[in-house]
Order: structure tokens, then sequence, then C-alpha cells
């Protein structure tokens, strides 16, 4: 009683940690540390995305127009340039006259533009301080680009992550899932006792091989097989990290499944074998049937595992953050994000918050799965 | 025995001196260490009703889930002495096993169909024999459940599930799914223990029907059963199969005292 109540609120209280760090994401500025927009008094633009502001760096915008503003062009002032603007006199050794200056260049050009540390701004500045948007969740889940450590400003679209694991595991259980239901029907109806006491415990140990060394494996033995295969400039791809977890789910699927199998009724398959069908008509006509619910489990519960599984698809998937188009690209997973990220990311950071919401979206996604085995598993008790 | 038995009996046993269905000659089956069936020597002749009774444990299922060899699903079986169907050992190389069970039917204690459709409960048979004729198959289908006696109860609802019937209805079904394939032997192991006593009124009704057509071997515990539907009745003790008889000399004067003992009810 005790002991499940203790576990209750450890859950709930991880749940309410994750979502409170992850949530607040959507409170922090994109921009990094004490940074701040400048513009010309005149522009009429007073507010502006992160992607907007990666667009202006890329000058994929080079007009105000394309922001709603008037019809200049939009200069960009970089700290890079600013010797082509002073000279280190002007600046002052201690770069004391560079607010003043800072100022008057900005009023000396309509479409001119700086992202600068708001120590640099003069008290009573004639240039317009703007803000830039906070992250929202829709383009946080939409967004195609995830450079979060980006200057000046974060690039927080988890789309990619998020296709990338749904990929990578979707793939690994379209592997796992034939090899497993074969393995399974030769374990529940073909082997003898036997063979049983033999490849049972071989699976159950496929189950306790650390992860890491399932990546180790992949890194030393498929990646190269892939590259050498496909020629590819490098083989840690999707398809690595899909085999790999494949690989990873198959004891879950077995086991699974071949419980459901082994729930068959006797009395099913002995009328069928009555009725002159032979063994392997009655496993597909009957057996199979009759546990298909228990093996739509077996996958998805495969599926889970494959989704939060985060080392050996770190080391083999080679962790590109775009959105993946075919098997033989790179991708990256949410749980390698989090993993190969976190480590880096300064604390209550938006990167580190990021990380947090990422987090919930993998919680989401596992919890979707577990509640979707509930209701197939309910269907099936109730449905036959 | 009746007319009709008695007539085939005399014209056949002109042409032939072996012309039973059914035989068994000295047959042992050890479950293990287990001594199931101790030397069992029986004929059965053509379309006749043969119940074989006797207490639980005593062997009449196994000797009848010999004849479509449904014991070889049980590990660790040896089965000694010859089982001859139509003159021909369903124990030897040659017979195919799913073969054999296509030409001997058989229905089980508890009703156990698919959970799948009435309709293709009844197909299961005659599909997995490779028959795909549509119109072939509903044809077949429809003759089965009429000699099953339920084609009535449920013409009407052929694609709803098997499972929604009641038990005994689900027994018939079970009875017009081992017809659909046209078998020449029916072995009935305990079809009407788990129905209620109309359930059991209208199969027992069924199985007197169907001799005209098979050879029904059937295991009963209900004594009144085995009188009214059957032709012989084999007594089984502990292995053995301790007489067999006219269904009526059995259950009148029968030769041996464990009969006599068991049939008026003072052991089993």
């Amino acid at each position: 009683m005790l002991s499940s109540i203790v576990t209750t609120l450890t859950v709930l209280l991880i749940i309410v940690f994750l979502f409170s760090e992850g949530l607040s994401v959507f409170k922090e500025s994109p921009l990094e540390g004490d940074n701040i927009i400048v513009l010309n008094h005149h522009n009429t633009v007073s507010h502006i995305t992160s992607s907007d502001i990666k667009d202006i760096f890329d000058q994929n915008i080079t007009n105000w127009k394309s922001l709603g503003g008037s019809n200049d062009s939009i200069i960009l002032f970089t700290f890079n340039d600013i010797g082509n603007y002073f000279s280190e006199e002007e600046l002052g050794p201690e770069f004391e006259f560079l607010p003043a200056k800072m100022d008057s260049l900005l009023e000396s050009e309509n479409g001119m533009i700086a992202v600068f540390s708001s120590k640099y701004l003069i008290k009573n500045h004639k240039s317009k301080v703007i803000q830039a948007d906070n992250i929202t969740p829709y383009s946080f889940l939409t967004g195609k680009e995830w450079f979060p450590t980006a200057n000046p400003a974060v690039q927080l679209g988890v789309l990619p992550l998020i296709l990338g694991t749904l990929y990578v595991s979707f793939v690994a259980i379209i592997f796992a899932l034939p090899v497993g239901l074969a393995t399974a029907i030769y374990m529940a109806e073909v082997a003898d006792e036997k063979t049983r006491r033999v490849f049972k415990p071989v699976i159950e140990l496929l189950a306790g091989i650390p992860s890491v060394v399932y990546g180790f494996f992949g890194l030393i033995v498929i990646v190269p097989l892939i590259q050498s295969t496909f020629h590819l400039p490098v083989g840690e791809t999707g398809l690595a990290g899909s085999i790999i977890l494949g690989i990873m789910a198959l004891p879950t699927i077995i086991t699974v499944s071949e419980d459901a199998l082994r729930n068959t009724p006797r009395s099913m398959k002995e009328a069928s074998l009555a009725l002159g069908a032979t063994r392997w008509q009655t496993i597909v006509r009957i057996v199979i049937p009759y546990s298909y619910s228990g093996i739509s489990a077996a996958a998805i519960l495969g599926i889970g595992r494959a989704i939060g599984e985060t080392m050996a698809v770190l080391m083999v998937t080679g962790n590109a953050a775009v959105i993946p188009h075919t098997l033989l690209e790179p991708v990256r997973t949410i749980p390698a994000t989090i993993a190969a990220e976190l480590g880096e990311a300064p604390a209550n950071g938006i990167h580190y918050k990021a990380l947090f919401a990422l987090g919930c979206i993998l919680f989401l996604i596992t919890l979707t799965i577990n509640l979707w085995v509930e209701f197939s598993s309910k269907k099936r008790r109730f449905g036959k | 025995m009746r007319f009709v038995d008695t007539l085939a009996k005399s014209t056949k046993q002109i042409k032939h001196q072996n012309m039973f269905k059914i035989e068994s000659k000295d047959v042992h089956l050890h479950y293990g260490a287990f001594h199931a069936l101790k030397g069992i020597n029986m004929s059965i002749e053509k379309n006749t009703v043969t119940a074989l009774i006797g207490p639980s444990g005593c062997g009449k299922s196994t000797f009848l889930r010999l004849f479509n060899r449904m014991n070889d699903l049980i590990d660790d079986v040896r089965i000694e002495g010859k089982c001859l169907i139509d003159g021909k050992d369903i124990y030897s190389k040659e017979v195919k096993i799913d073969d054999l069970r296509k030409r001997v039917g058989m229905v089980f204690q508890k009703p156990n169909p698919f959970p799948k459709t009435i309709f293709e409960n009844v197909a299961y048979g005659l599909r997995v024999n490779g028959i795909s004729h549509k119109s072939f198959i509903e044809e077949r289908v429809e003759r089965s459940l009429k000699q099953a006696a339920l084609w009535d109860e449920v013409k009407d609802k052929l694609k709803k599930s098997a499972m929604a019937l009641s038990g005994g209805q689900q027994q018939r079904l079970c009875i017009a799914r081992a017809l659909a394939i046209e078998p020449s032997v029916l072995l009935m192991d305990e079809p009407a223990s788990a129905l209620d006593p109309i359930s059991t009124a209208k199969i027992e009704e069924l199985i007197y029907e169907l001799k005209n057509d098979f050879t029904i071997i059937i295991v009963t515990h209900n004594m009144q059963q085995a009188g009214r539907i059957s032709d012989t009745t084999a007594f089984f003790y502990l292995g053995e199969l301790v007489e067999v008889d006219s269904t009526k000399k059995i259950f009148t004067n029968p030769n041996d005292t464990r009969t006599q003992n068991y049939i008026t009810g003072r052991f089993g």
C-alpha cells in the first residue's frame, strides 16, 4: 500500500517536473543571453520571430516589406564588420563610446538592424528596441530547423526529431515483426520442449544485453556493412538504427506474441486439425487470427521499446537533425538528442528547457502507445 | 439388430469376409509409463452407432481418438497393434494424417466453434481442403447445416459470429462443420455432456438421423443416452475392453459382472 503510494507519487513528481521545465521553454526569449534587437526608429516592425532573425542573418529576407514594414532593404550590422564603420580611436580603449556610436549608426540608415548586448545600449537612445517573439508551441512542433545553439537566435523546430524517432522506430518494427512473429510461432507451435528450453533463455538474454553494447555492435558491424553495400559516404544512417532497434525489440515481440499464440485454446486447434487442416493451415487460419490482438500489442510494445531507446541509436544513426527522406540518410531521434545535448546545454537556458520539452513529447508518444496497448488488449478480452 | 443392418450384413457377408468399417486389432496405447489401452479388439459395422461407456479414465476417449489419430498430438504416446478403416491400417506410413482426418470427422465434448462467422465455421473444412468454388461452398454449407438440423435457426444470420449462438446450437454447428467435408466416420466425444436436456434431445435425434450416412462412434457418460441412440455398446474399464455387444444385450443381460455393476450404477 505504502510502496504503491510512493511509486505513484514518484511518477507524478517526475511528470510534473518534466512538464514544468519543458513548458517553460515557451516563456523564454530565443535571443541568447541579454541580447536585444535594435532598429532605426522609423522602422514600423515591432516584433520578430526567431526564424525571421535567422532568415535576416542568412540574407534570405532582404527587405523589411516581407516582415510587414516599409519598403527598405535590410542593412544588417554585425560586430564582425565594426571595423568597417569605426576606428579603434572612435570607440575608445574600453569601448566606452560604442553605445553612442551604435545609436547614431542605427539612425543613419532606415533599414538598419543590429543585435547586441543590452549593455551597449545608450540610455536616451533614439533607435528602437524590439522584442523577439517567444517560441510558440506551434512553431516548436512544426519547425524544421533544430539549431539550439545558433547565434543570435536559437532555432527550435523539433519536427525532424519527431519524424526521425517515429521513422526509425516504425521501420525497426517492420524488420522485427516478421522475424519475431516467425520465432514466436516456432516456439509456441512447432518446437518441442527440448528446443524451447534452449531457445527461451537465449531470447531472454537478448533483452539483457546493455543497449550500449548493441550500439557498439551496430557501429562495428552494421554501419560498415551498410556503407559498403549501398556505396554511401557514411554508413551511419536511419537504416542502421532501424536494424539495431529491430534486434532490440525482438525479445519483447517474441515474448508477448508467443504468450498470445499460446493462449489459443487447445480445443480450437484440435477442431481445426480434426477437419483435416494441416498444422500450418491451423497456424495461419486459426492460431494467428485468434491471437491477432496479442500480436498487435507485441508490435506496439516493440515500437514503444524502440522509441525510447537512446544509446544504440545515438551511436549508429549519424544524428543529423534533418527530416529523413530515405532510409539511407542520417537521422536524429528525440532520446539521442536529449542524451547528446543535455550535457552541453547551460542549466535553465532555453536550450536546456527545449530538451525537457522534447522529453515531454517523448513521454506523450510512449503514453499514447501504452494506452493503445491497453485498449487493444481490452478489446481482446471482450471482443471474442 | 435392425432389419436394414441384418440385410446389409447378409448380402455383404457372401462377398467378403471382412466387411467391418472400423476394426482395432490388439491395440495397446501407452502415455509415457501409463498403459492406457490394453489390447483392444473391436469391430464396428458400417452405418451403425457404437457407444463407448465406462468410468472416467477408462480409456474410452483415448480409444475414440485413435481413429482420427488425435492421440498423435500428445507427446510421448506409443501405439501398438492395428487400427483399420475400410480394411486399411490408418497408422501405416502411406496414410497422410490430414487425409485421414478428412474421412473421419470428430465432434468434441465442449462446443468449440471458431471465432468466425457461422458460414465460415462450416466452410472451414472445405477451404483448408483447397476448395474455393463459391457456389459449391454455399451449397455444401447449406446442406451440412440442414443435416445438422440447424439451418432454420441460422439461415438469416450466417454472417454473424458463431460465438453468439447458444451452447446447443454451437454443438450442432460443430456437427455441421464436421459433416461439410463428407467424412464416412463420425467420432463424438461426449457431444451432449455440456448441454441442457432439450439440446441433448436434439443432438440425439440428429445422431439417429446421421446413422444412415455415417458410421458413428460416440463416447458417453450417460447410460440412458447410450441405450437410446446406439446399436452396439462397448464397456471399457481400466484400459480394457470388458464387453462389447448389442446395446440391448449389454443393458439387459451383460456377460460380465463388472458391466452389470457399472450399468446398474454400483460404481463409476
